[in-house]
């Protein structure tokens, strides 16, 4: 049978063999979402949809979940993951607004300002932003920025006034999300240069020949016309951003609270988790069962977030290809 | 311009290039702010990049001895002694083997079926969706996964069994096989475009001669898109060196590398280790030691090897390269 | 003129071939049958009368337009003055030291073999050759008195328009595509009520108005290519330029497209002057009141319509036309 095996393939023979090892990529994927489900799935047996809301301190919360034994009953689940799910969107949100108007007006920057060296400087910097490793810039984070902000941008009176609360750091809000903007960033510049460049030459030309000054041209046709990369970008960024969870866990302070806006300047300075972060924190006490749910029931929000996501990002499109060519 | 003098141009006249243009002072202010944000925006993230490399080079030469490249770690309370990281270093090289063992020929099978025979197109078109899935996920998902899936009593060989009877799940395979599916899409990818750009008389040449199908790939495809594959191999590399979320969920980060019984190879495999991430991870004021020393040696070796990676992508970087994302996305 | 005894350019012509090859076929075949040995084979077929099922039909009857053309009287005032203009690229000179007049009222054919430099004169004037890395020219251009260098360069390709080769609408709707330039050059952003009378206006001068007028809002690129090439022209004069230089605007046509378009320069002409470059001898015939001839960037021969077309006084002018070479 070996000598069978080890002369020439007859081509039906190989193409079911290749069909099955694709099928495999296929099947696991699905694998994934459904262990993950199946793993998540006692949280909301006992807890139903309400751990998705508030009350309470979360961080007490999930430590009574890793210590409630091995088989806990309904009431071990207790669990109110809002200001998890409120950090999470907080640090997505402003990382994105930071990151998009920067990664857009970078691309500009790179098809119509940059002089020829430094167009050639600027791709391989790019690539070397988006391949650093996250816990690299988690790193800079803790060693850098978050002493420079708790020690010199944080004053004595900002500290008291919220100290009956949380502490501040210089770990939080601010530089989680600054550092996220900076991780992102790359990605979507990458993807909006390249759809620029694929932009017809002639339509760039006619504006030029109506008399717009080049950046005009650009600005109305160019960045016109890839609106739907633009879409694209945005939404592999975002889900990006919400996958982070090393970096973040290293930067955001660690404490399960909920930054108050109202609290002005002090908002970017408090405290917070994602949870992303908190499924690495809780990585030691997998082994409690209710710990281990609620990860999962996590996980699982966050892979249902990314597929919204993607789907939200495809119908924002569909408009936009209206006005596109035909190809 | 030697060419144009005997052509009876106007004699004192030296031939313009640009006459007036419209220049800073007569945009719309809004021009005019997006010219200044491109400009800071563009010379800004050159200057991030900058600093990022320089910062840690400066701390890296600091703290970083030969010596520690090749002596294991050891807990110790004071950073003099606590050693260098070999294991961890040991730890990346095995994880990235194990993953590009697993990944590369799948993914060079997947993209070989898709692109040669993709039959039935709703399949081909539901294992493109997949990996495209599989490349949007963050790590962190996958580490879960892999978890999950290596905690069934099922897969117990591929890591040691608790007291309790508990499977751990976490192992070098265990995390290897995450690995490959992180990596899975930067080859295919790569592969995949290769064999598209191949023209089609290069094919058919080699049908007319009477050569099957499989073999035609095997003998003049495959090695027409080498690049290609050396391109994505190196993105997948980079992607498993840079990794942090799956190893420390599921490669059970002990300080040595912790084989699991004396077989050679499986206690390799089934055993436990740490790698340079989660060595600097653990270094750092956010895992257990405050050793902050170390962390930046382990961070300064780490950064040299993925530029040295972005370097070889920049290089050999087939099809897409003059492209951004054609190499790395 | 005649050459050979057939009238050139006679709706005659079709009709006097076909007889002619009838004629002679008949003669062949009657003589074939006389013959007795057999040498043509025993059965012959019978002979079919070519017929055409319809006459081509011409742009506009010519001559109907020969009498527009004389009933507008003489050129308008001149708009571009070309004086001893040089263009060159690198150190290759694709211009040599050209003089020209243009006028408004008028059409100027640019015509010429590929690579005499008619496309690289034809984008100096609006100063679009600046796009190009490596661009240099001498001599003069003069705008209404006024030397286009010195006039800023987003001012002057309002003032002087340009029509491409291929049709290049932007990926917008029709109404953007036509408000577009409106819009870029107002001071204050004008709002849509404004500019649609203007609008309108353009895309009635581009024959356009009455196969669009319902579906302003729609994209664009839907258009057939003929649509899209008046519609770019629309777009062009839709902020009254004075001058309107048009790239071989119909080689990318069908001909109908294509007949359409020339009636459409026909109706330009009166408030602007137009520029047309063409490798298309008939085209220029039909179009142009004006003809320069250029050759491997030299201006070889420059006059009126019936002069070059006629009794051009240059050897490579007659060589051209005739079709000698290509």
């Amino acid at each position: 049978m070996i000598k069978r095996a080890l002369q020439p393939w007859p081509d039906s023979r190989a193409e079911r063999t290749l069909g099955a090892a694709s099928l495999l990529v296929g099947v696991c994927v699905v694998g994934m979402l459904v262990f993950v489900a199946v793993q998540a799935w006692p949280m909301f047996q006992h807890q139903g949809l309400s751990w998705l809301g508030s009350g309470g301190n979360v961080d007490s919360q999930l430590g009574n979940l890793e210590h409630a034994g091995a088989h806990p009953s309904a009431s071990g689940y207790y669990l109110r993951a809002w200001p998890l799910i409120y950090g999470t969107l907080l640090t997505t949100g402003i990382a994105l607004a930071l990151a998009l108007p920067t990664a857009l007006l970078s691309s500009i920057f790179i098809v119509e300002f940059a002089p020829a060296f430094l167009r050639r400087v600027m791709i391989p910097v790019i690539r070397l932003l988006a391949s650093v490793p996250s816990v690299i810039y988690g790193l800079i984070g803790i060693l850098v920025l978050v002493p420079f902000v708790g020690n010199d941008l944080i004053t004595a009176s900002e500290k008291t006034s919220v100290q009956n609360v949380v502490e501040l750091t210089g770990a939080g809000l601010g530089v989680a999300a600054l550092v996220l903007a900076v991780m992102i960033t790359p990605i979507m510049v990458a993807l909006i240069t390249d759809a620029l460049n694929t932009v017809p030459r002639a339509w760039r030309e006619g504006a030029v020949a109506l008399g717009l000054n080049p950046l005009r041209a650009t600005l109305a046709v160019s960045v016109r016309a890839i609106r739907p990369a633009i879409v694209a970008a945005a939404v592999l960024a975002t889900a990006r951003a919400l996958g982070e969870a090393v970096m973040l866990y290293m930067v955001a302070g660690s404490v399960g609270f909920a930054p108050k806006p109202v609290d002005g300047v002090t908002f970017f300075f408090e405290p917070l988790k994602t949870l992303a972060s908190s499924i690495v924190e809780s990585a030691e006490g997998l082994g409690a069962p209710a710990l281990h749910a609620a990860a999962y029931a996590f996980a699982l929000l966050l892979l249902f977030s990314a597929f919204t996501l993607s789907l939200a990002g495809y119908l924002v499109k569909l408009p936009l290809r209206k006005y596109e060519v035909r190809a | 311009m030697s060419a144009t003098a005997g052509t009876g141009l106007i004699a004192g006249r030296q031939p313009r290039r640009h006459g007036k243009r419209s220049s800073l002072r007569t945009w719309r202010w809004v021009d005019r702010l997006v010219f200044l944000g491109a400009w800071a925006a563009g010379l800004g993230l050159c200057l991030i990049a900058a600093g990022i490399v320089v910062y840690l080079a400066v701390r890296g030469i600091q703290y970083l001895k030969p010596s520690m490249l090749v002596s294991r770690p050891q807990a110790a309370t004071s950073q003099a002694g606590s050693g260098g990281f070999l294991d961890p270093i040991e730890g990346t090289a095995l994880l990235t083997a194990i993953g590009v063992v697993l990944a590369l020929p799948l993914s060079i099978a997947t993209a070989v079926w898709i692109v040669e025979y993709g039959r039935p197109s709703w399949l081909a078109r539901v294992v493109e969706s997949t990996i495209e899935i599989v490349a949007g996920t963050p790590d962190i998902l996958i580490a879960v996964f892999g978890l999950a899936l290596f905690q069934l009593h099922l897969m117990a060989p591929f890591s040691a069994t608790g007291e309790g009877g508990g499977v751990v799940g976490r192992s070098f395979i265990a995390a290897g096989a995450m690995m490959s599916l992180i990596a899975l899409p930067p080859i295919f990818t790569a592969t995949r475009d290769g064999l598209q750009a191949v023209p089609r008389h290069m094919r058919e040449a080699a049908f007319a001669l009477g050569k099957t199908r499989i073999a035609t790939i095997r003998r003049v495809l495959i090695p027409r898109v080498r690049a290609n594959i050396a391109t994505g191999v190196t993105l997948g590399v980079s992607r498993i060196i840079g990794d942090t979320a799956i190893v420390l969920l599921v490669l059970g980060g002990t300080l040595h590398i912790e084989t699991q019984s004396s077989t050679p190879v499986l206690g390799l495999l089934r055993g436990t280790g740490s790698t340079l991430t989660s060595y600097v991870f653990d270094n750092s004021p956010a895992g257990e030691g405050e050793a902050p020393q170390k962390a930046y040696a382990a961070a300064f070796v780490l950064l040299i090897l993925i530029l040295l990676l972005n370097a070889v992508v920049n290089r050999i970087g087939k099809g897409n390269a003059h492209t951004i994302t054609g190499a790395y996305v | 003129m005649s050459s050979g005894g057939f009238p050139i350019g006679s709706e005659d012509t079709t009709r006097i071939g076909a007889e002619h090859v009838d004629r002679e076929a008949r003669r062949l075949l009657s003589d074939a049958s006389d013959s007795s040995d057999g040498r043509l084979g025993s059965p012959v077929p019978p002979v079919r009368t070519i017929v055409l099922d319809r006459e081509p039909v011409p742009v506009r009857p010519v001559p109907e337009r020969e009498a527009v053309r004389r009933s507008l009287a003489a050129a308008g005032p001149q708009r571009l003055q070309v004086s001893n203009l040089s263009v060159a690229y690198g150190a290759k000179l694709a211009v040599k030291s050209v003089s020209l007049s243009i006028h408004e009222g008028e059409v100027l054919a640019l015509i010429g073999p590929s690579g005499c430099g008619k496309t690289s004169l034809l984008r100096t004037l609006n100063r679009l050759t600046e796009l190009t890395p490596g661009s240099a020219r001498s001599g003069e251009i003069l705008l209404d008195g006024t030397d286009i260098h010195e006039i800023e360069d987003t001012v002057l390709r309002s003032r002087v328009a340009m029509v491409f080769q291929q049709p290049n609408p932007f990926p917008m709707s029709i109404f953007d595509n036509v408000a577009f330039a409106l819009r870029e050059q107002a001071r204050k952003r004008p709002r849509r009520k404004e500019l649609e009378p203007q609008v309108l206006d353009a895309l009635r001068r581009a024959g356009l108005h009455d196969e669009v007028a319902e579906d302003l809002h729609k994209p664009a690129l839907r258009l057939s290519g003929g649509q899209q090439q008046r519609l770019c022209i629309a777009r062009a004069i839709a902020s009254r330029p004075e001058v309107l230089l048009m790239d071989e605007p119909c080689s990318a046509l069908d001909p109908i497209s294509t007949g359409v378009i020339e009636e459409l320069i026909h109706e330009l002409r009166r408030d602007l002057a137009v520029v047309i470059v063409t490798h298309n001898l008939a085209q220029a015939r039909r179009v142009a009141d004006k003809v320069a001839f250029m050759y491997l960037g030299d201006l070889i021969e420059y006059g009126t319509a019936e002069e070059v077309f006629e009794a051009p006084r240059a050897t490579r002018t007659r060589d051209y036309v005739m079709g000698t070479f290509g």
